[in-house]
């Protein structure tokens, strides 16, 4: 009974819809994403589609100060923890429940700078390519064909060559500085991520749709290529560590 | 009514033991005897005994004592029995003489035979838990039906699950499990709250465990958690019970491991060596065979060392898994905290200095409390946090971790994470399924736990089957599932088929747990009493205190002791006794309590004047000077190591 084909997993998408109401404790109205009341400080229901910049009442934006997130985690865990709600009613604890697990998902995604931009493109409609259970078919970034060509080449050397018992000095030098390539890559579009946060940043500043586009689609095969060549160094990891 | 007071609970391998928060304190709360431990073992007197006639279960010291004359009716160590299956305890069962219940399917809860009946490892740790929850009624003079209860960081799911259950079974309302180093950091952070970060190393009877916090302004936030539930100082125990049943046969030509009662005397006294051997350099070894044989050994400190530096090396995997995945250096740790009475020996010390580099940054590891009792004083913090609280914890708020990755079997059974080990709880991801055939209305799912690529090697928690989606071309349903790990690092899940909107209908089947109908049958006979029954067992135990007392107190005038007394002295003892004579034939609890006491406090002298007495009677004898004779005799030569051999 293992899930077979009779069971695909499919990929969502969170369509949010905005929806205001009032406290059930003290009646005063609440803010659209507000997972406590801003009156009595009392836990409320959540509205299914809150996402995870709006639980930290943050814009859809990837420039973030972390050290600030973390303080508002803190702030947000003393209200919202189950241990608040231990003597409260049965509703009140799956609320908090509810409330902090979709609190903690929040924090750990956005303080991590590939998380935090692999979920902003989900919200924006781009499936990345770990979604969905299933790994989408690892393109090779077309810059990077002959180097990919010749370290799987080295790879399945050194595999081999560990089979038959020999080390391969030569060859483990020769994956050690594919390596420090690769890493040397990764390193590269780290600092291009951050340059097309700002594009993005500037461009939902200013409203406009179609730079808006321009930078989903830059930041989406960045991180398929940033995706792609961590792969690569796990692997390469793997056969200079086993 | 006054709010019930709910106390923390370290339900351990060897030892348990009960704490509450006192103000501002966390205090033990002492058994019948005084002691504050409470050894984790169970005995199950024959149905045909006195014994039985009184009590069906004997725990804690007075269970320990069958050891020597029934072994095969007592269970120890249950813990590392708890929430696992036949094929997960092969190497256990070599090493316990347990009996195995008839006919366990693979899957099944383990169950364990004792002479006609067969108890789960939630049932033996049911009783040590109610044995706890007695002592605090008794020593609160009221009700208690909630506890906080602490497990392993490294517990899966179904192991946590099993100890909740336990704590159903023994009529406890279980308000948190805490993770057991997690809630060594609550105690210690209670007195010294100042921001950083804190390791803490535990090392008891059988689990280890490694967690890394960040402490900032009251919130005690786990980084990362790591430890291996098969590891601790039973398994130095059973190193050195094979060396000795090796050295026997060796020596003397007969092989002992088949002999429970033999094997038992073994571990007593390689229990004793090793603890002799925290503080002196040579312990020796001296146990009386069947057959009028005895077998005796000396053991030097750095033999022992030697001998167990790889049972310890294996901490040290973990504690470097648990850095990586905080994102810390070992320089950046401000302190580290030691737990676990393993932690008692100097060698486990001398590798967290090296691990953590402590002495080289002139620090100390922290040892100031009682490692036995850190735990329990701090599930009791913790359950000061969730009962309303004290000034004390007013500002204290734990967030804890998953230790494992939670993940569903997919195609080609290979995992796919939905929850990342370390993930702060807590924590839930949603996943959607949909049908492969037409009409389709049941979708099964395998929730796995654990680090590995393949669903095979993982943990298995259970397989979820939903029920009753309305039939619909294949892939139109749409199932969303939610999995949702609570702050006890229990599993939770609900589906849902969103095109209906209906809630599709969960068929659960726990792996290695029970369902709650089996928890329910278990709950243990007459458990929930009210108050005024426990006024009515408080009389009767309290009268039964008086009698002893008042026994002791008669034969007094036979003793030596009684002639070293002043006159006074004897008077008040003659007056005190006569007054409870009369006061404990009435129904007043607290009057007979006080002159129980008052007899006990004028006794006192005399109880010393016997003890000398008896001591000196003790020295003037020849025992001591015939074991000290046979010291050296014993084999001194170092012990290969080698592994065990049982059937």
């Amino acid at each position: 009974m293992t899930l077979s084909s009779e069971a695909r997993p499919i990929s969502s998408n969170g369509d949010s819809i905005e929806s205001s109401s009032a406290c059930w404790s003290c009646g005063a109205v609440l803010s659209s994403a507000g997972l406590t009341c801003g009156v009595c400080g009392h836990v409320q229901p959540l509205s299914s589609e809150v996402n995870y910049f709006e639980v930290f009442g943050l814009p859809r934006k990837l420039r973030l100060d972390v050290p600030a997130l973390e303080r508002e985690f803190y702030r947000l865990s003393r209200r919202l923890h189950p241990d608040v709600y231990a003597r409260a009613s049965q509703q009140e604890q799956e609320w908090s429940l509810a409330a902090s697990s979709l609190l903690n998902d929040a924090y750990r995604t956005l303080k991590d700078p590939i998380r935090r931009t692999e979920y902003l493109l989900k919200l924006e409609g781009i499936v990345s390519g770990d979604e969905g259970g299933t790994k989408k078919e690892d393109r090779v970034p077309a810059d990077l064909l002959e180097e990919v060509f010749e370290l799987n080449t080295q790879l399945d050397e050194m595999r081999m060559n560990r089979k038959a018992g020999e080390d391969g000095g030569q060859l483990h030098q020769d994956l050690l500085a594919a390596k420090r390539g690769f890493d040397a890559q990764l390193k590269s579009a780290d600092l291009t991520l951050e340059t097309l946060w700002t594009r993005w940043d500037e461009s939902v500043d200013s409203g406009d749709e179609q730079s808006k586009l321009a930078a989903k689609d830059a930041l989406a095969s960045l991180l398929d290529r940033r995706r792609y060549i961590r792969n690569l160094v796990n692997s390469v990891n793997e056969a200079l560590g086993a | 009514m006054k709010e019930q007071r709910v106390i923390g609970i370290d339900l351990g391998t060897t030892n348990s033991l009960a704490a509450y928060m006192e103000g501002e304190q966390p205090v033990v709360i002492p058994g019948e005897d005084g002691s504050h431990l409470v050894p984790s073992v169970v005995a199950i007197p024959a149905a045909d005994s006195a014994e039985a006639a009184t009590q069906r279960s004997v725990v804690g010291n007075g269970a320990a004592r069958y050891l020597a004359s029934s072994p095969e009716r007592v269970i120890y160590s249950a813990k590392r029995l708890m929430g696992r299956g036949l094929e997960d305890v092969q190497e256990e069962l070599k090493l316990f003489p347990f009996r195995i219940g008839d006919n366990i399917q693979a899957g099944e809860v383990l169950r364990l035979r004792v002479g006609e009946s067969e108890y789960t490892p939630s049932e033996i740790s049911a009783l040590v838990l109610r044995q706890l929850k007695r002592n605090a009624e008794r020593y609160f003079g009221a009700p208690v039906t909630r506890a906080v209860i602490t497990v392993p960081a490294y517990f899966n799911d179904a192991q946590r699950q099993a100890t909740k259950d336990a704590g159903r079974m023994a009529g406890l309302e279980v308000l948190r499990l805490v993770n057991e180093p997690t809630a060594a950091a609550l105690a210690y952070g209670l007195d010294r709250q100042h921001d950083g970060i804190v390791a803490v190393y535990d090392l008891g009877g059988g689990t280890f465990d490694i967690s890394i916090l960040k402490l900032h302004e009251g919130i005690f936030e786990v980084m990362a958690t790591n430890g291996d539930t098969h590891l601790g100082g039973d398994d130095i125990d059973n190193l050195l019970i094979a060396i000795a049943l090796d050295d026997i046969r060796g020596e003397q030509g007969t092989d002992f491991r088949g002999d429970r009662a033999t094997v038992q005397a073994i571990r007593k006294a390689v229990i004793e060596a090793k603890i002799a051997l925290s503080t002196q350099d040579t312990a020796l070894l001296n146990i009386d065979l069947p057959g009028g044989g005895k077998y005796q050994r000396k053991i030097e400190r750095s033999q022992f060392e030697a001998l167990i530096q790889p049972v310890l090396d294996r901490t040290a995997g973990p504690c470097m898994q648990a850095l990586k995945d905080a994102g810390v250096s070992a320089d950046q740790i401000g302190e580290v905290v030691l737990v676990g009475g393993s932690t008692r020996i100097p060698r486990v010390g001398a590798l967290v200095d090296e691990l953590f580099g402590l002495s080289a940054r002139g620090k100390k590891p922290h040892t100031e409390l009682n490692p036995d009792e850190v735990v329990a004083l701090g599930a009791a913090v913790q359950a000061d946090i969730l009962s309303a609280g004290s000034l004390a914890t007013d500002n204290m708020l734990l967030l804890d971790v998953t230790p494992l990755s939670l993940g569903i079997e997919a195609l080609g059974g290979v995992v796919a994470k939905v929850i990342q080990r370390n993930s702060t709880i807590p924590a839930s991801a949603t996943e959607h399924f949909t049908t492969g055939v037409e009409g389709q209305t049941n979708v099964a799912i395998h929730v796995v736990q654990g680090e590995r690529e393949l669903a095979k090697d993982c943990r298995s928690l259970a397989r979820f089957d939903l029920k009753g989606i309305p039939p619909m071309s294949a892939g139109l349903p749409r199932i969303e599932v939610k999995f949702l790990i609570d702050a006890n690092g229990i599993l939770q899940v609900s589906a849902r088929e969103q095109r209906s909107g209906k809630q599709a209908e969960i068929e659960v089947k726990p792996t290695y747990g029970l369902t709650d109908e089996q928890v329910e049958s278990m709950i243990l006979e007459s458990f929930d009493y009210a108050e005024s029954d426990i006024e009515q067992r408080q009389l009767i135990e309290t009268k039964n205190e008086a009698n002893t007392i008042l026994a002791a107190v008669d034969k007094a005038p036979l003793q030596p002791a009684w002639g070293q007394l002043s006159e006074e002295e004897r008077i008040q003892i003659v007056l005190l006794r006569d007054e409870l004579s009369v006061l404990k034939e009435g129904e007043d609890l607290k009057l007979i309590r006080d002159a129980t006491s008052a007899l006990d406090k004028a006794t006192h002298r005399f109880a010393e004047l016997m003890m000398d007495t008896a001591v000196a009677s003790v020295l003037h004898g020849q025992t001591m000077e015939s074991a000290g004779s046979r010291m050296g005799e014993a084999p001194t030569a170092p012990h290969p190591f080698s592994k065990a051999e049982f059937e």
